[in-house]
């Protein structure tokens, strides 16, 4: 138990009032940020950076993490109440969220999310106090084979399990990976698919992408629809998180695939973001009722966010151990270790004891704070819908707006992110679903790069998907994901003939 | 009181000399360019000198550090070219000034910035895994002479520095490597100490953390001496121990500029100003750090020195990528 005595430890760094106080600062500041779709994790993160250079390293990174869960918390909130993820991670959140806030479940859907955002967190946290130096050893196994087999794995699961129609699917997804491969192609390092347009060399920002996608369709829609809706209502009483936690011990399995699930893809370097749609897709597929999944089923907030989190807590684990961040928040938290002195790598852990301890400390107080703190907080956001939609939709817009702008600081994504917004209403209007595209466009560049860059190594040679025990079960279960529907459908027949013989 | 007011005068009397009347100064906050992405190289470094300068009260202004990565750094490049006259930007530029318009076909020549100084030189190692059992750098290069199919050279990106240092490598052994582009230097790294790789030929810094730990192997360094530290970084080994790639048989030498420009047609002073404020950088202790850690050469490289330098330099990789076949086409 020599980690409990490190946890101790990095208590005892954290115990005074100075950094306390930092760590709310941090969590305020990070649920403010990761309200508004767009500033995210990532921009208030680096806003904060010059301000910790005189700080000692771990007050700055317990405030700089503390934003970090202030942001991951604050994502959740948008998703629900106005369909727009702030976070790559937030947008299977809205699949059943955001139909629960329409209902007037917004309290219940708020507090599903806060509490599964936790409990992901936490069960993340203990495994990253007990496994840590293990899994340094485990991520570094993955070379481009193994890393196209987790992407593989992703995209099968969707096509395979998804409820619409297969060709809208595959669809939507082709358009994604189309609009994936816009810009500089790091295999062959050649422009591709920009004509010639200095504005494209970016190629198409995902939040950008989804900021149009969901928020602004999301308007369009309901513009056409209920103009003449007077915002919904919502319940401001505590009971709400009572009656919700009171039902938590129910769906212990969903909240344990999805940990599992989110913390399995977190420590695989880069495979964060496809954590919250696995944890969806899986809850889906095992439910007694697959149906009803999208249309305000309380599960469908407690799976993705669990995943989520889980994977966004594990995340740091690679970043710490190997150098490599896990997110956009975690590149710019690793930028800054340099600048307090620290070299992120394998041996962060042997020489800088006090300071990865009092992370990992950070990291339980954190989110136990954090989660009070958004407690209070439901019943004010809840109330946010109970302003008439002709009063919030144009502060939405601005916000959208706001942040497209923000991210990379360019007044075309602001255009683009209005053209996606119209594209997202045509594919509502044609009953296309989203989610592909979305997913496509984040890990479609990866998901080729892995794979070429597996083709190169291994000369062309496609057995390289199954050349070790590690990559070949990956893609095993990626394919049988895939084809689902059909092996569902023989085990079918084949035990109704069965039973109907032994009949 | 006299003697205060004495005091007092010629205090402003030396203030005034030290710096005339109407010298130019940032009005507003100053913008660090990246050309690469978050955590990489290239912003470590600007946080060093955000860091430095805030520290020691170098300008008045503060300063803001903005990733312009995309496309390879592509992005920063128009930016800055289409920044002209813009005083209150600059770029931290390393190769790909000559290499994207070579490779990408980028409409971008170093010519349309100006150039105010060159901080370092950036090494280039060639690192392997330290399970291998190549002890030399003849031994390496005999076994992928050897090998089939063909070792796995790992690094960052596509036709730029060290995938034409590859090509470089080939050329002078005749062995043939299969190179692998990452998206960054730490992932090359961890790809090595994985085994995912054979070789890599990161910069010091990138590789410095698996060396540490006993994980990767550093065979030469390509530059003309060895590098200058002495302090043990790697067990018993000092940067300084590490042979140069010549002095183990393989003719190559390569380095790379991290060089500091201004948008085009800027007025003279505020070169001037910005060309004091990297000299005042690099006094700093927090500059001085930087360089030993991240196993920089430091130099202070500044007008016709420089621009005869870029000239130089921009031939020697025209002809190392004509010879590798990495010049685009028209098509």
């Amino acid at each position: 138990m020599e980690a409990l005595g490190l946890l101790m430890l990095g208590f005892k760094a954290l115990m005074t009032w100075k950094i306390l106080a930092l760590m709310l600062v941090g969590l305020v500041l990070g649920i403010f940020v990761g309200v508004l779709p767009g500033l995210g994790g990532p921009n208030g993160v680096a806003i904060l950076l010059p301000l910790t250079f005189s700080m000692d390293p771990t007050s700055a990174i317990v405030m700089l993490s503390c934003l970090y869960w202030g942001a991951l918390f604050g994502g959740a909130i948008t998703s629900i109440l106005f369909n727009i993820p702030g976070e790559a991670w937030s947008v299977a959140t809205t699949f059943d969220g955001y139909p629960m806030a329409q209902q007037g479940r917004a309290a219940e859907a708020l507090t599903a999310a806060f509490t599964s955002s936790f409990i992901g967190s936490l069960i993340a946290v203990m495994m990253i106090t007990f496994l840590a130096p293990r899994i340094a050893d485990f991520a570094l196994k993955f070379g481009p084979p193994e890393f196209f087999a987790v992407y593989l794995l992703t995209f099968c699961s969707f096509v395979g399990l998804g409820k619409e129609a297969r060709q809208k699917i595959v669809i939507s997804m082709a358009l994604g990976l189309l609009l994936a491969g816009v810009g500089m192609d790091t295999v062959s390092g050649q422009l591709r698919l920009t004509f010639g347009f200095t504005e494209l060399l970016r190629g198409v920002n995902f939040l950008v992408a989804v900021i149009g996608l969901f928020g602004i369709s999301e308007i369009l829609v309901t513009m056409e629809e209920r103009l003449a809706l007077q915002g919904h209502p919502a319940s401001l009483s505590f009971k709400v998180v009572w009656q919700v936690w009171k039902t938590l011990p129910r769906y212990w399995v969903t909240l344990l695939r999805s940990s599992a699930i989110g913390c399995w893809l977190g420590i695989t370097p880069g495979g964060a973001i496809a954590a919250s749609f696995m944890g969806y897709n899986l809850a889906k597929r095992f439910d007694k009722n697959p149906e009803s999944f999208g249309t305000g089923r309380i599960e469908g907030v407690f799976a993705p966010e669990t995943a989520a989190h889980a994977a966004g807590t594990s995340a740091l684990l690679p970043m710490l151990a190997l150098g490599i961040p896990g997110s956009g928040t975690a590149a710019i938290l690793l930028g800054g270790l340099m600048v307090w002195g620290l070299n992120p790598g394998p041996l962060l852990f042997v020489e800088h004891k006090e300071f990865v301890w009092g992370t990992i400390a950070s990291m339980y107080l954190g989110n136990v704070i954090g989660l009070i703190i958004v407690m209070c907080t439901v019943p004010f956001f809840a109330a946010v819908l109970r302003v008439p939609f002709s009063a919030v939709a144009p502060m939405i817009v601005v916000s959208c707006a706001i942040g497209a702008y923000a991210i990379q600081n360019a007044m075309f994504d602001v255009w683009l992110m209005l053209g996606f917004g119209v594209l997202g209403y045509v594919f509502k209007k044609l009953d296309y679903p989203l989610a592909p595209l979305t997913l496509a466009l984040v890990l479609g560049s990866r998901a080729e790069d892995a794979f070429r860059l597996s083709m190169i190594g291994a000369g062309g040679d496609l057995r390289v998907f199954w050349s070790n025990w590690l990559v070949g079960s990956i893609a095993t279960l990626a394919l049988v994901l895939l084809f689902w529907p059909v092996i569902g459908m023989a085990i079918e027949r084949a035990t109704s003939t069965f039973s109907s013989k032994t009949a | 009181m006299p003697k205060i007011s004495q005091l007092f005068y010629a205090s402003a009397l030396a203030l005034c000399a030290a710096t005339p009347a109407l010298a130019w100064e940032p009005t507003k906050p100053v913008e660090i360019v990246v050309a690469a992405g978050a955590g990489g190289a290239s912003d470590q470094m600007a946080r060093m000198i955000q860091a430095a300068i805030q520290k020691n009260n170098l300008m008045k202004q503060p300063m803001v550090v903005s990733l312009k990565g995309g496309a390879s750094g592509a992005e920063a490049l128009i930016y800055m070219k289409s920044g002209e006259a813009d005083a209150h930007k600059f770029v931290i530029a390393y190769s790909l000034i000559y290499t994207l318009p070579l490779s990408a076909k980028i409409p971008f020549n170093w010519r349309d910035l100006t150039p105010v100084a060159i901080l370092a030189f950036d090494q280039f190692i060639l690192w392997t895994n330290a399970k291998d059992p190549y002890k030399s750098v003849k031994e390496f290069t005999d076994a992928a002479k050897a090998a089939t199919p063909p070792f796995k050279m790992g690094g960052t990106g596509s036709k730029r520095e060290d995938h034409i240092l590859t090509a470089f490598i080939e050329k002078r052994t005749g062995a043939k490597f299969a190179y692998l582009p990452y998206k960054s230097g730490g992932e090359a790294a961890t790809q090595l100490v994985g085994g995912h790789t054979a070789a890599n030929v990161n910069n010091p810094s990138e590789n410095v953390e698996e060396w540490r730990a006993g994980q990767v192997r550093a065979q030469c360094v390509f530059d003309a001496e060895r590098i200058s530290y002495k302090v043990k970084v790697s067990g018993d080994l000092s940067w300084n121990d590490v042979p140069t790639c010549k002095e183990q048989g393989l003719d190559v030498q390569y380095t790379m500029l991290r060089g500091m420009f201004l948008p085009g047609k800027v007025a003279p002073d505020v070169t001037t100003f910005y060309v004091d404020l990297f000299k005042k950088l690099v006094q700093t202790t927090e500059y001085k750090d930087y360089m030993e850690k991240q196993a920089l050469k430091p130099v202070f490289m500044t007008g016709k020195d420089m621009t005869d330098f870029l000239q130089k330099d921009e031939e020697l990789h025209k002809q190392l990528m004509t010879e590798a076949g990495f010049v685009a086409t028209t098509n």
